[in-house]
């Protein structure tokens, strides 16, 4: 890298700074037009974070509106409607995590024991492709396949059996979503634990068969071993976002279920914000969200590390 | 340069000689591993052709569905799994709906525009990101990551698009999220690596940044752009949350996207010329099958994209990225 670049490989105090930004001045017009718009649509939102301290009024705006300091906060923390949307979307991230997590993990691993390059393709292009599907797209063909005048519900009612709606029961709610997850995400999933397989040595796996190791031995081994790091990273990041389990999927569905089952935190700050025009106690539920979320993913670090994994960073 | 060029183009084809090579060399079973037990491909033959039946069966009963008769969605009650009787009529009556055609010219729209835009911002972005040593790139890289992890959210988001007038106005679909850092990051690593060998003769040529980015690096690194561009793009394509936020009452500024939510998952029964028609025209089309070739209307962009973009999904473009 240093070849690549004669004319910037001198100590750069060796330039001025003038010098510097003749130089690299079509460079930095470059990134203006990225900078600008994450100036205007990312970092001026964090300053609409003093909403959150306010009580907002949309008819006067930020700079007149009356500040209240934590007032928001403590009435999120006596709403009970806000601890019901914490516990379900805890809830649903436990189920996730659970339900959802191990099922990438164990598809590479079966995946990369296909010898046939042509079938592995072929299965890696269709089980990636409902990651592009959206989420109206997606919970339109579920509710096809399993709602209540769907293809499974016509051919219970062709048996004389009766009928069985998944898609309004409050009390399922959070297996449908989380197998509408898995059947929306898991195949996507798969790319970063491929990935991770393709660089384990295979001598490593002849030298084991040498010594006897059956194939559960080697999985069990070699492969394991192999993924660890990228297992840790994935968790990470999973308990990183423990508070976001899917925003969208659960406004569409909301109607369908009713709010007891489908309210989330993040369906909170829109519907007790936006919707009702409460923007200060929406941007207080959403910045709460938002520091406990922090918070979380510094913990799983320090516990990665802990363990002497990478985590998201080297410590 | 055009020397240089050259040496790079044979470079890439040895490197597909190599890689021809390994696969058939891949394609065996190495002799140390243990011939297979029926029960075990039994169970792997199943759990594969599970995953893929769970995934291509429901797009088979829409895609078919979509395509049949008011007849044989009458005889299968519904959802139709077995070809009985085959006619476009659905489509026909689709396309000529004012509010399905609105909702498509919408949504093509908003995806073209946006992802041109997106794909100018990130590509010069991540150029102007790669070079090693340029002034205040540091700087101006820990200012797009940080918007990775801290953020205003929902609220802050809408009060700041609303404040600059963006409510019920185009550019609010596509403005606020068209900066992915992500892509730029992931754009930025293979600009990296690009050859520096190429860079430094073009630049003895007298080439500056612009015609180096134009000329050197888009053209070796054709995958990521496309992949990036996909990317893009079926976020505008799929995108109607914004919608939902900034134009939640225009219904002729709805994309397809939303009309799929509110009259198929919805069930709402559509406005204008279908709703009105369907006396006259029930015999020829069920509604069911109408609701499916707008579910089928939105899957085919995709679809159509999908097989020229695949391939590098499967070389794994992005996963140095996501590791890094």
């Amino acid at each position: 890298m240093t070849t690549a670049q004669p004319e910037r490989t001198g100590a750069p105090e060796g330039l001025s700074l003038r010098h510097r930004l003749r130089r690299d001045r079509s460079l930095i017009l470059m990134t203006v037009p990225a900078v600008v718009l994450l100036l205007v649509f990312n970092y001026l939102p964090l300053f609409g974070l003093a909403t959150a301290f306010q009580e907002y009024d949309p008819l006067v705006g930020v700079w007149q509106s009356e500040w209240v300091g934590f007032d928001q906060f403590s009435r999120l923390l006596g709403d009970a409607m806000f601890w019901h949307a914490m516990t379900n979307t805890l809830y649903l991230s436990f189920v996730q995590l659970i339900l959802f997590f191990p099922i990438p993990i164990a598809l590479a691993m079966l995946l990369n024991t296909v010898l046939s390059e042509r079938t592995r393709n072929f299965i890696q292009s269709v089980v990636y492709l409902p990651h592009f599907f959206s989420w109206v797209l997606a919970i339109t063909i579920f509710q096809q396949m399993l709602g209540g005048a769907g293809a499974l519900n016509q051919f219970l009612r062709q048996q004389d059996i009766g009928t069985w709606d998944i898609m309004t029961n409050p009390d399922t709610f959070a297996l449908l979503v989380t197998s509408q997850s898995i059947w929306k995400e898991a195949g996507w999933g798969i790319i970063v634990f491929l990935a991770a397989l393709s660089a384990i040595n295979t001598e490593l796996y002849e030298a084991a068969a040498a010594d006897g190791a059956g194939r559960f031995r080697r999985m069990w081994h070699i492969t394991l071993p192999g993924l660890r790091g990228v297992i840790v990273l994935m968790l990470v990041l999973r308990l990183g976002n423990a508070l976001s389990v899917g925003f969208e999927q659960f406004l569409i569905q909301r109607n369908a279920v009713g709010h007891d089952a489908a309210d989330v935190l993040d369906t909170f700050s829109f519907y007790y914000g936006i919707a009702t025009g409460d923007y200060s106690y929406g941007a207080a539920a959403g910045l709460f969200k938002s520091v406990i979320s922090l918070l979380l993913i510094w913990g799983a670090n320090r516990l990665a590390h802990a363990f002497g994994d990478d985590g998201l960073y080297r410590k | 340069m055009t020397n240089v060029l050259t040496i790079g183009r044979t470079d890439g084809k040895r490197d597909a000689a190599t890689r021809a090579a390994r696969r058939r060399a891949r394609a065996a079973r190495p002799p140390w591993e243990e011939p297979p037990t029926t029960v075990g491909q039994a169970a792997k033959g199943l759990t594969l052709g599970g995953m893929l039946a769970v995934i291509l069966v429901p797009l088979w009963i829409v895609v078919l569905t979509s395509f049949s008769t008011p007849g044989a969605v009458n005889r299968a009650g519904g959802l139709v799994i077995w070809p009985d009787g085959l006619t476009a009529e659905a489509y026909r009556q689709m396309l000529s709906d004012s509010t399905v055609l609105t909702a498509l010219t919408v949504s093509l729209g908003i995806t073209v525009v946006g992802t041109a835009l997106s794909m100018v911002v990130s590509v010069l972005c991540a150029y102007g990101l790669s070079r090693p040593r340029s002034l205040g790139h540091r700087s101006i890289l820990v200012l797009l990551i940080v918007t990775m992890f801290v953020g205003g959210g929902l609220i802050p988001t809408f009060l700041v698009v609303t404040g600059l007038g963006g409510y019920g106005q185009w550019w609010a679909l596509i403005l606020p999220g068209s900066v992915s850092v992500f892509n730029i990051l992931v754009l930025r690593a293979f600009y990296s690596e690009t050859s520096s060998e190429l860079i430094d003769a073009a630049r003895m040529d007298g080439a500056g940044e612009w015609r180096i980015l134009g000329s050197i690096v888009l053209p070796t690194s054709r995958a990521v752009t496309a992949v990036t561009a996909l990317f893009y793009a079926v976020g505008y394509w799929n995108s109607f949350f914004n919608v939902m936020l900034y134009m939640p009452t225009d219904a002729e500024k709805w994309p397809l996207q939303y009309v799929l939510l509110t009259y198929v998952n919805r069930g709402n029964g559509m406005p204008g010329s279908v709703n009105a028609g369907f006396g006259s025209v029930q015999t020829q089309t069920a509604p069911l099958s109408l609701q499916m070739a707008v579910v089928v209307l939105t899957l085919v962009p995709l679809v159509m994209v999908y097989p020229f973009v695949q391939k590098h999904l499967r070389t794994g473009v992005l996963t140095g990225a996501i590791k890094g």
